[in-house]
């Protein structure tokens, strides 16, 4: 009786692939659409509504006011500061990741991809909270990095670079410097995952042809696996700039007490109850975001998908 | 006169395997020379090391005189058709054909006016400001030819290049490069396993198998007198009579070939039984079993076809019959 039952259900199903269709895409859609979407066009609405300074309450009327407040002097170096961090993030994650995913893609073969996927993931499987505090020992001043330096007697070096200003610092754990290498460290696979994808896809027929037209490595390099490899690195750089705009616990753990966005939004929304302006600030990154994305496909970097 | 190309003792080998085992070649200026083999031959092999794609475990090549042996490609005077034409997805059809006058560091002009040229000369002018995605199989073989062509190579390497085509546009490519090769006077080696294509278009054919040549020779010659029973099987499916069989008939201990085609019904001493038949168009090919193997005859269209089952009488003329006596396969 069950059994016909299926039979009927999956004949039904197979004869109707509209109705499968539906069935398979209709509980995403409505995560999507209400609850994802939902509650971001409601964050948009929230900035666009103002805090009586002194009721505290929320002002339920249309105004860029809070808007207004991004630009102000202490607001708008938050802006700034988070988006020079996730420029040289990307920039540094896409330096550090290429040769990685070409040598995965171009050369490991059977276990030695293996032993790549899992150099890649592992670090993914342990937490986060692990990671930033081990690295915050070890960029600390009593750490294994300081401790590398005196031991091969170069701290001079590592004095001199602590000593620049706005990069440097007390230690490195207190430092920009630190917190660039900390975001670079955890969001990097997933710039290596995307551009070792893109360049799996790039046949070794397609360097060959392009040696046998008289192109030296490097050339070939720059005219043909670097355009075929970019889809990739904007794929990773959406993660890798996005993450770090977004994230607020890096910069609290390791760095300067300078705040970035993702502690503005934490502290309005939170201690300050200044709502409207923590949507404002969360407002920032998806705008960047759009920005950044219109001028790579524009730029032409999306041609070779 | 100094030849095109010349492999000496040439090996290529993958750890145990032997891709190409001690070959020895010279092809002649303005040659259209085809590799041939059935595939894992060492053929593509071959071709790969004229590009410099390999290089040889032992052994030395020279391309024109000039040793190559441990030359990179991108200082060859050759250019490849790749066999899945490797076009760059990201560059137009022009921007594809120029890209090896841009890297010779030509001026923009001058790139433009020859990538012109050179699809004018394999038919796609106008097709220019493409993308490859969005030409057909055949659109992007000429485009692949045009990028090659362009440069002016001294030997233009083709690896199965029309492989992926279909018998009627494959049949028509044939026809082009060969008046193309003629009209260009550049040596054309070419790469398949298509016994058809390589006996139509080639000066001259090196049949490959297992990593070495069995035969080097014309067309006919491969064709007619095939110097191994693997040549003879491989080159128009010839019938391979075992030794005991060509004794019996002609005194003499060795296998010889004996083309289907050459075989007729009807009268003679051979007596063997209709297995199976296959309707090929122009002719029948029926399956006769006589003592010792089966051989292919071919019935041509005007004749009675014997029905399966049937006993016939099997006759050839005396030269029809080609013993081979190389012993080594």
């Amino acid at each position: 009786m069950a059994e016909a039952l299926a039979a009927r259900v999956s004949d039904g199903l197979w004869r109707r692939p509209g109705l499968l269709l539906l069935l398979l895409v209709v509980p995403p859609l409505l995560w999507l659409g209400i609850v994802y979407l939902g509650s971001l066009f409601a964050l948009l609405a929230q900035s666009f509504f103002s805090i009586d300074e002194f009721s505290g309450l929320v002002k339920h009327e249309f105004t860029l006011k809070t808007y207004g407040e991004l630009f102000r002097a202490s607001n708008f170096d938050i802006l700034v500061r988070t988006i020079l961090m996730a420029s040289a993030v990307t920039i540094g994650a896409a330096i550090v990741a290429f040769p990685i995913a070409y040598y995965a893609a171009r050369y490991a073969r059977g276990r030695w991809k293996a032993v790549f996927y899992l150099g890649i993931m592992l670090p993914l499987w342990s937490s986060y909270l692990v990671k930033v505090y081990s690295w915050k020992l070890i960029l600390a001043k009593e750490g294994i990095l300081n401790w590398l330096f005196e031991t091969l007697h170069l701290s001079w070096v590592l004095n001199a670079y602590l000593a620049i200003p706005g990069i440097g610092g007390n230690s490195l754990s207190v430092s920009w410097t630190g917190t660039f290498l900390v975001f670079l460290y955890v969001w990097l696979p997933f710039m290596i995952l995307p551009v070792q994808a893109a360049l799996e896809r790039v046949p070794p027929s397609m360097l060959e042809a392009s040696g046998d037209l008289g192109a030296k490595p490097g050339q070939t390099l720059r005219y043909v696996v670097l355009p075929l490899a970019l889809p990739g690195i904007i794929a990773g750089s959406i993660f890798t700039f996005s993450l770090t705009m977004g994230d607020y616990i890096i910069p609290q753990i390791v760095g300067t007490s300078a705040r970035m966005i993702g502690q503005a939004v934490y502290q309005f929304q939170g201690t300050a109850g200044n709502i409207p302006l923590a949507a404002a600030f969360a407002v920032v990154p998806i705008a960047v975001m759009g920005v950044y994305l219109t001028v790579a496909k524009r730029m032409g970097a999306f041609d070779a998908l | 006169m100094t030849s095109a190309v010349t492999f000496n003792a040439v090996s290529r080998h993958y750890g145990k395997v032997r891709a190409v085992d001690r070959v020895t070649l010279d092809i002649a200026p303005g040659e259209f020379f085809a590799l041939l083999g059935p595939s894992g031959s060492g053929k593509t092999t071959c071709l790969r090391l004229i590009a410099g794609f390999e290089q040889p475990t032992s052994g030395t090549i020279s391309i024109f005189g000039q040793d190559a042996t441990l030359t990179p490609p991108y200082r060859r005077p050759v250019n490849t058709v790749f066999q899945d034409y490797a076009l760059f997805p990201h560059l137009s059809v022009e921007d594809n054909v120029a890209y090896g006058l841009m890297i010779a560091g030509e001026d923009k002009d001058e790139r433009r006016r020859k990538a012109h040229e050179a699809l004018e000369l394999v038919a796609l002018s106008g097709f220019g400001a493409r993308k490859p995605s969005e030409l057909s199989g055949g659109q992007r073989q000429r485009v692949a030819l045009a990028r090659a062509l362009v440069m002016q190579p001294k030997v233009l390497l083709l690896d199965e290049p029309l492989g992926a085509l279909d018998l009627k546009l494959r049949e028509q490519m044939q026809g082009e490069l060969k008046s193309l090769q003629r009209q260009l006077g550049i040596t054309f080696v070419f790469v398949t396993h298509d016994q058809g294509e390589a006996l139509s278009m080639s000066d001259r054919i090196a049949v490959f198998n297992e990593g070495r040549i069995w035969q080097i020779g014309s067309p006919a010659e491969v064709y007619d007198r095939p110097e191994t029973p693997f040549v003879a099987d491989f080159v128009g499916s010839s019938n391979v009579l075992p030794p005991e069989m060509v004794s019996g008939l002609t005194g003499v201990s060795a296998p010889a070939s004996l083309r289907p085609e050459a075989i007729t019904l009807g009268s003679g001493e051979l007596k063997g039984k209709v297995l199976s038949h296959a309707f090929i168009g122009a002719a029948t090919r029926i399956e006769v079993a006589v003592p010792r193997t089966t051989l292919n005859v071919l019935v041509a269209k005007d004749k009675p076809v014997p029905p399966i089952g049937s006993e016939v009488s099997l006759d050839w003329s005396r030269d029809a019959l080609h013993i081979m006596e190389r012993a080594d396969g």
